[in-house]
């Protein structure tokens, strides 16, 4: 490959370097705020904090309920029974269909697939009311039940086509080595493919886990007993009309954010795939 | 162990892709019987219907027509799983996620065998291949020699009815080849498990096959032993795909000349037992080893284009009126490119086919 000319790589370099700052002084702020005290948004617009402090990390974990419960622990917990509840009906789901759509002819399977992909393309806000008036009629508003529903059906279109994605490009032969070895279509489905598509799995558990962990909008409406919140809404209403604890809030941010990022480091691995290399020549 | 033997029988198979209606059949009525115990090889060039019988027999694809006989049985319509036929692909095809061991015992552990007989079973195969000490290695670290090795395992240790083998040495080097295809000639002498083995290489049907079964264009060419097949070909295109270098052909007529039938060809009569009509336009064919330097055949003049040295012997290709010439000689011969040579075609040596037909007179 021709090595770019030099002062092409510097002009890449430079517009990366604008780019990466678009995108993460934003961030600077907020993480400035979360270690500055204060309750309000200073208008030094510099990222860096002048003084330091942990004081809104300790009212973020020591702030408590109505009934004295740790009200950080409390509405984690919400969330992650929310992110788990999502991931397992999301994952679950979506390896089956992905796998149908992806190897399987039957009727409606064109349609069901641009279903998926048209589906995706509405604003979620559009889905509010509809899904408030569904929600309500089934009486699963304020409701985990109704709310991991409600997350595991936007994430499944994403999910489905990202795994069918990745099982029509496991070898086909793999799945026929394992009919004649005597597996039916579920044993090759559970036995060979599933454990292929691992690295697949790994990216779509991943999505549906952040879609119910970050959401916000969806749980502030449907969710109307705040014992309920999940944490993107307990952290908002930290902020609300007449009074702000932005200080508590930015803590807050980057306390929910970290399990993600966690997760994103673990995951990695499997993010780069690579996990057929051996099994057929090539 | 008792061999499993099966006889397995194609009627009227044909195969139709789909998305593929204008062009021609992938398969066109193919008959074909594989008796129990033997080892029938396919061969033909590429795209001529190989694989699409394999995977016909083995399940993997419908015949738009006809039906695949198992023992007598129709199994047409039977899911590859129930058909006890293991298959050993060109790609290997091993899991990758598992162990050799698991890749071995799969099948095994499908069919719900107690635990210590799938370890037995594993193991006296893994043993018996060579590949013992790799039972707890993943396929990604092997090489493509074990890899294969273990693909042949995995359909071995099931003892199945059928084995089937698409071009399963294709992806390995000369040495290795060798070496794979007379590990599969003693599995197959051993468990005499009929077989169905494709391939394009000529060395491995001649020397696997108890049947050769040549195709083309989904069209059967001939059925017969790999001595048949060489000595009468049943047509030109049999003729020139098997035998290294390839058989030569020259066109001639049907003469008479003082009552002894004669076809007469560019520059050469040769004389000819043949009690086709007369002025009928022929194609000899004449084998590299049919023609020779000197000797007590008939002479044809040409100039030597090209000289090949292949140790044991040297093969020359030479010009002449006729045709160009392939000549099977001695590493002695000293005829350089440029000479002027005389050639000999062995009258007893020749075959010959219609030139219109193609087909073996
Ligand atoms: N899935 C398919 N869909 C459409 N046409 C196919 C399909 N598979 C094979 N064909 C066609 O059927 C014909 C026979 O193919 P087949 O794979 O049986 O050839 P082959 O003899 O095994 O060739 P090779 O030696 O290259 O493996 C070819 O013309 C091929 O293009
Ligand atoms: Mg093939």
């Amino acid at each position: 490959m021709k090595r770019p000319r030099l002062y092409l790589q510097l002009l890449t370099y430079a517009a990366l370097v604008v780019a990466a700052a678009v995108v993460l002084y934003p961030v600077l702020l907020v993480v400035k705020k979360a270690f500055e005290p204060g309750r309000q948004f200073a208008l030094s617009a510099s990222p860096i904090p002048t003084t330091l402090t942990t004081e809104h990390f300790a009212d973020l974990f020591g702030a408590r309920g109505g009934h004295g419960e740790l009200l950080f622990l409390h509405h984690a917990w919400n969330s992650l029974v929310a992110a788990i509840l999502t991931t397992i009906v999301g994952v679950s789901l979506s390896c089956t269909a992905a796998y149908a759509l992806s190897r399987m002819r039957f009727p409606g399977h064109k349609a069901g697939l641009i279903t998926f992909l048209v589906v995706q393309m509405f604003p979620a806000t559009l889905l509010i009311m509809p899904l408030y008036v569904l929600l309500d009629r089934l009486g699963l508003l304020n409701s985990m039940v109704g709310l991991v529903l409600v997350y595991a059906t936007t994430a499944i279109p994403f999910c489905v086509w990202t795994l069918k994605g990745y099982f029509d490009s496991l070898p086909r032969e793999l799945e026929e080595a394992a009919r004649m070895d005597g597996a039916g279509a579920w044993q090759t489905f559970w036995r060979v493919m599933l454990p292929l598509a691992r690295p697949g799995i790994a990216v779509t558990a991943l999505f549906s886990f952040m879609t119910a962990w970050n959401e916000f909008i969806m749980a502030s409406t449907f969710l109307t007993d705040d014992s309920r919140y999940t944490l993107p809404v307990l952290i908002q209403s930290s902020v609300g009309q007449y009074s702000s604890d932005w200080g508590f809030f930015a803590a807050g941010a980057i306390v929910t954010s970290l399990p993600v990022m966690a997760l994103f480091y673990v995951l990695q691995k499997f993010l780069v795939g690579g996990l057929t290399a051996g099994s057929v020549k090539g | 162990m008792l061999p499993v033997m099966c006889e397995v029988r194609l009627v009227g198979i044909s195969k139709r892709y789909d998305g593929d209606k204008a062009g021609r059949a992938a398969l066109a009525a193919l008959d074909l019987a594989i008796a129990p115990g033997q080892m029938v090889v396919l061969v033909g060039p590429s795209g001529c219907g190989k694989s699409t019988t394999l995977r016909i027999v083995a399940g993997l694809e419908d015949p738009s027509t006809g039906q695949v006989l198992v023992d007598g049985r129709d199994v047409t319509q039977t899911p590859p799983a129930l058909r006890d036929i293991a298959m050993v692909f060109q790609s290997y095809a091993l899991y990758p996620h598992m162990t050799v061991f698991e890749n071995l015992a799969f099948a095994l552990r499908i069919r719900k065998l107690p635990e210590a007989e799938i370890i037995q079973r594993v193991e006296d195969v893994a043993r018996s291949l060579g590949i013992h000490e790799y039972l707890a290695r993943r396929p990604k670290a092997l090489s493509g020699g074990q890899r294969q090795r273990v693909a042949i395992g995995r359909a071995v240790v099931r003892q199945p009815k059928v084995f089937l083998f698409d071009e399963p040495l294709s992806n390995l080097d000369a040495k290795l080849r060798g070496d794979m295809r007379r590990e599969i000639a003693r599995i197959h002498r051993a468990s005499r498990t009929t077989s169905l083995y494709v391939t394009h290489d000529q060395v491995e049907a001649m020397t696997l096959a108890d049947q050769i079964v040549v195709l083309k264009d989904g069209l059967l060419q001939q059925v017969g032993t790999p001595l048949d097949i060489y000595d009468a070909p049943a047509n030109r295109f049999v003729a020139g795909f098997f035998g290294t270098p390839a058989m030569n052909f020259l066109r001639a007529e049907v003469a008479d000349e003082g009552g002894q039938r004669t076809l007469r060809g560019a520059g050469f009569a040769l004389p000819s037992s043949t009690t086709s009509a007369m002025n009928k336009d022929v194609i000899i064919g004449i084998r590299p080893e049919g023609v020779a330097l000197s000797g007590a055949g008939v002479p044809v003049a040409g100039e030597v284009n090209l000289r090949e040295v292949l140790g044991a012997e040297v093969v020359l290709h030479v010009a002449s009126a006729a045709g160009e010439l392939t000549v099977r000689a001695d590493a002695k011969a000293d005829a350089r490119p440029g000479d002027q040579v005389m050639v000999y075609l062995d009258p007893r040596a020749v075959h010959l086919f219609d030139a219109r037909s193609e087909a073996r007179l």
